[in-house]
């Protein structure tokens, strides 16, 4: 068994607005494997970026989680002091932000922005962490760092100012590294770079990676386990060959059916019928059943638990659970799931 | 059986002025579009492909005349768009219809979405004043909304919702030609795929003909039966949907399509990775646009411009911009460093 570094349970967060509280991550549960990469795929709003703000206590300040346990190398980090949080992030679990352009500050230059992880969790001097600093802009292969590290962010194009993130994620060689849509906003043959980069620097420096992303395609290509997040809940927990070939989830097999492949001909999509719930009205029961074609009354009333299959897959759903009211051969979006009755 | 032409491109080339210096003279241009020619039959779907500012969305916009062409002609219907006074030009923008990559920006939030399809219907002069409720009613219908929702406002509806909006506002004015600039790009795959169905069965009803921008090679290969790609302003390769994606001859096609992760984890990933970063089109590379980051450049690339030609092995109709598309594909041009890449 390969050790469990970070481990996610039925973590919740919700945030209080005037309309009500938005309960933004409702019962997240996923594991990160020690120098593996675990994937957080959805929609938008489902989550994803607040359930790893959640992790690393960065929330808005009308937002909290309200329940739940991540436990970092078996400790709870809900239970960490201010302090003590802040000595980790950036140290020991460090992250990359969805909006690159954003989260660099345009009036430091990039080795002053590097420099200042270095000084603050590694006590360098100034001129040290400079040091450093040009040769971490070199490992992610940025070319002339010596020259590049007096730059100011706006003199560098999406690619470069992405790489600095990482450079500036990996400073401190993190244990974790949570990168959320680090490649959203770039071409694809720039994103075919910066995903080969934080992969050779995963081999040679052993951290596991939290990829956050909604592109399935990445997901199938870098991640060894993935979690797929609906409004707000984690409705799947598998490794990635058994979520490509043999998906449980009703909505896990109809974001399937819905994706136009790059490598192949489909005659037809088969979309998902109509829309994701608001977060301020979620439905009662599981939260996808009006979407669902499988749905039964259990699944309009009840809210299914992740069910174990006992290979260490997680499903949220009734099929597959021994109180499942249904048929046993259930057909989601025209595959055939046997039910567990 | 023939098919008819209905839009010719031809040499067309969008320049924009950069203003510089004490007297904001005109120091230098984004030649943004340069020198591009294409032809769009009627019914079908023509994709152009490429990299965040190749001139996807100038191309877009310089067929509508939102910008006026630099140069070039642009033919719709037998007619060149581009020598019609601006007020004949208005009389032929109901035929031409875009569809943007944000439904919620073109739309006026104060407008209900009656309002909306009556404004440019009204504009456009296609249907009589006492017809338009019942017309309203069966274009949402069309879209998959219904008459209830005439009466919202646009931030009362979702994302796919709004786009809908935006194709029954194109649809309004009976157009033959509909640009699609990244017009599913914002959706959820979900949501995405009930719109990209949509598009599919109002081509059949309606014998539409689509252009349609996208960075999505996924949603390309879904809706097109030709592709343009495109680099840097110019065209590199063009050719129906299989030659392009499955025979791909162009060195930039080919690292664009590697450069795409599939979704099927028993694939083998290999991705070809392009030194460096897109050139600016103010100052494009001389010769071939691509000798700079291209694998297989020569000294010939850095000097001539190479044209589009079909070659040996290619499809009627697949051409492609490179000097050494024979001599690549028989191994005699090999490329000099060939980095690849598993992520
Ligand atoms: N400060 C806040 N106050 C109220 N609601 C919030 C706040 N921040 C986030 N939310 C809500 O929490 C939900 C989850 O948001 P989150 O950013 O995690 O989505 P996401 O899955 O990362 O989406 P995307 O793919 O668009 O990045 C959304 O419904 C969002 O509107
Ligand atoms: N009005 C303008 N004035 C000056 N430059 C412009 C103008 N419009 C576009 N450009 C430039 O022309 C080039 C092509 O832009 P265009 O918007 O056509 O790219 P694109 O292929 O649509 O990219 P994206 O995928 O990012 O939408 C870019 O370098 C852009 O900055
Ligand atoms: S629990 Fe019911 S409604 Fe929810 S996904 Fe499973 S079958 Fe569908
Ligand atoms: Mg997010
Ligand atoms: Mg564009």
């Amino acid at each position: 068994m390969v050790e469990t570094i970070l481990d996610v349970r039925d973590l919740r967060t919700s945030f209080y607005t005037d309309e009500g509280e938005v309960k933004a991550v409702d019962g997240v549960s996923f594991s990160v494997p020690k120098g593996k990469t675990i994937g957080i795929v959805g929609e938008s709003g489902s989550g994803k970026s607040i359930t790893s703000l959640s992790i690393l206590r960065l929330l808005a300040s009308n937002g909290k989680v309200v329940g739940g346990e991540v436990r970092f190398k078996g400790d709870n980090l809900l239970a960490y002091s201010e302090k003590k949080m802040r000595s980790l992030r950036g140290n020991k679990i460090s992250m990359i932000f969805q909006e690159p352009m954003t989260s660099l500050n345009p009036v430091f230059t990039v080795g002053q922005q590097i420099s200042e992880t270095l000084i603050e969790h590694q006590g360098m001097s100034k001129k040290a962490a400079m040091a450093k600093s040009v040769d971490l802009l070199k490992l992610v292969g940025i070319p002339s760092p010596d020259k590049r590290v007096k730059q100011y962010p706006y003199e560098l194009s999406g690619g470069m100012r992405q790489r600095v993130m990482i450079a500036i994620a990996l400073a401190c060689n993190p244990e974790i590294l949570i990168a959320d849509e680090p490649t959203t906003a770039l071409d694809v043959t720039i994103q075919a770079q910066i995903l080969g980069l934080i992969r050779d620097l995963q081999q040679r420096m052993g951290m596991s990676v939290v990829l956050i992303t909604h592109d399935l395609g990445v997901v199938a290509e870098t991640c060894d386990y993935v979690a797929v997040m609906y409004a707000g809940q984690v409705v799947e927990y598998s490794d990635v060959r058994t979520l490509f070939r043999k998906p449980k989830h009703p909505y896990t097999v109809g974001l399937l059916k819905s994706l136009p492949r790059p490598d192949e001909d489909q005659e037809k999509l088969i979309p998902i019928h109509g829309t994701v719930p608001s977060p301020l009205h979620m439905p009662v029961g599981c939260r996808f059943n009006p979407r669902c074609p499988a749905a039964t009354d259990l699944c309009r009333e009840k809210l299914p638990d992740l069910f174990d299959d006992g290979e260490g897959n997680q499903v949220r759903c009734w099929i597959y659970n021994e109180q499942w009211p249904g048929e046993k051969e259930v057909d989601v979006f025209g595959e055939e799931r046997t039910a567990r009755c | 059986m023939e098919k008819k032409e209905l839009l010719v491109v031809d040499g067309l080339k969008q320049y924009f002025p950069i203003k510089g210096g004490f007297l904001g003279r005109t120091v230098n241009h984004v030649k943004a579009v340069d020198d591009i020619s294409f032809t769009i039959h009627e019914g079908e779907t023509v994709s152009i492909v490429g990299e965040s500012g190749c001139g996807k969305s100038t191309t877009g916009r310089a067929i509508l005349r939102l910008e006026e062409p630099t140069e070039g002609k642009v033919v719709f219907n037998g007619e060149d768009l581009t020598k019609l006074p601006k007020g004949e030009m208005r009389k032929h923008r109901k035929d031409l219809q875009i569809i943007f990559q944000d439904p919620y920006a073109s739309i006026n939030p104060r407008q209900t979405v009656s309002d909306v399809l009556n404004e440019a219907m009204e504009i456009q002069k296609v249907v009589p004043k006492k017809e338009r409720r019942d017309r309203i009613i069966e274009l949402l219908e069309t879209v998959g909304l219904n008459a209830a929702q005439a009466d919202r406002y646009p931030h009362e509806f979702s994302g796919g919702q709004r786009q809908r909006i935006g194709i029954a506002r194109a649809l309004s004015v009976n157009p033959k030609l509909i640009i699609c600039d990244e017009a599913v790009s914002a959706l959820d795959v979900s949501i995405q795929a009930q719109v990209l169905n949509l598009l599919d069965e109002l081509q059949d009803e309606y014998n539409l003909t689509y252009l349609f921008i996208s960075h999505d090679l996924g949603v390309v290969r879904h809706i097109s039966d030709r592709v343009i790609v495109m680099y840097v302003g110019k065209i590199v390769e063009i050719g129906d949907k299989h030659s392009i994606f499955d025979n791909p001859k162009h060195p930039y096609t080919k690292a664009l399509l590697s450069a795409i992760p599939v979704p099927d984890p028993d694939r083998e990933r290999n991705h070809i990775v392009l030194r460096g970063d897109v050139p600016s089109p103010i100052d494009p590379p001389s010769g071939c646009r691509f000798h700079t980051r291209c694998p297989f450049a020569q000294e010939k690339c850095r000097v001539d411009v190479p044209e589009l030609v079909r070659h040996d092995g290619m499809q009627e109709g697949h051409e492609a911009a490179c000097h050494f598309v024979e001599e690549i594909e028989r191994g005699e041009v090999k490329p000099k460093e060939l980095q690849v890449t598993t992520f």
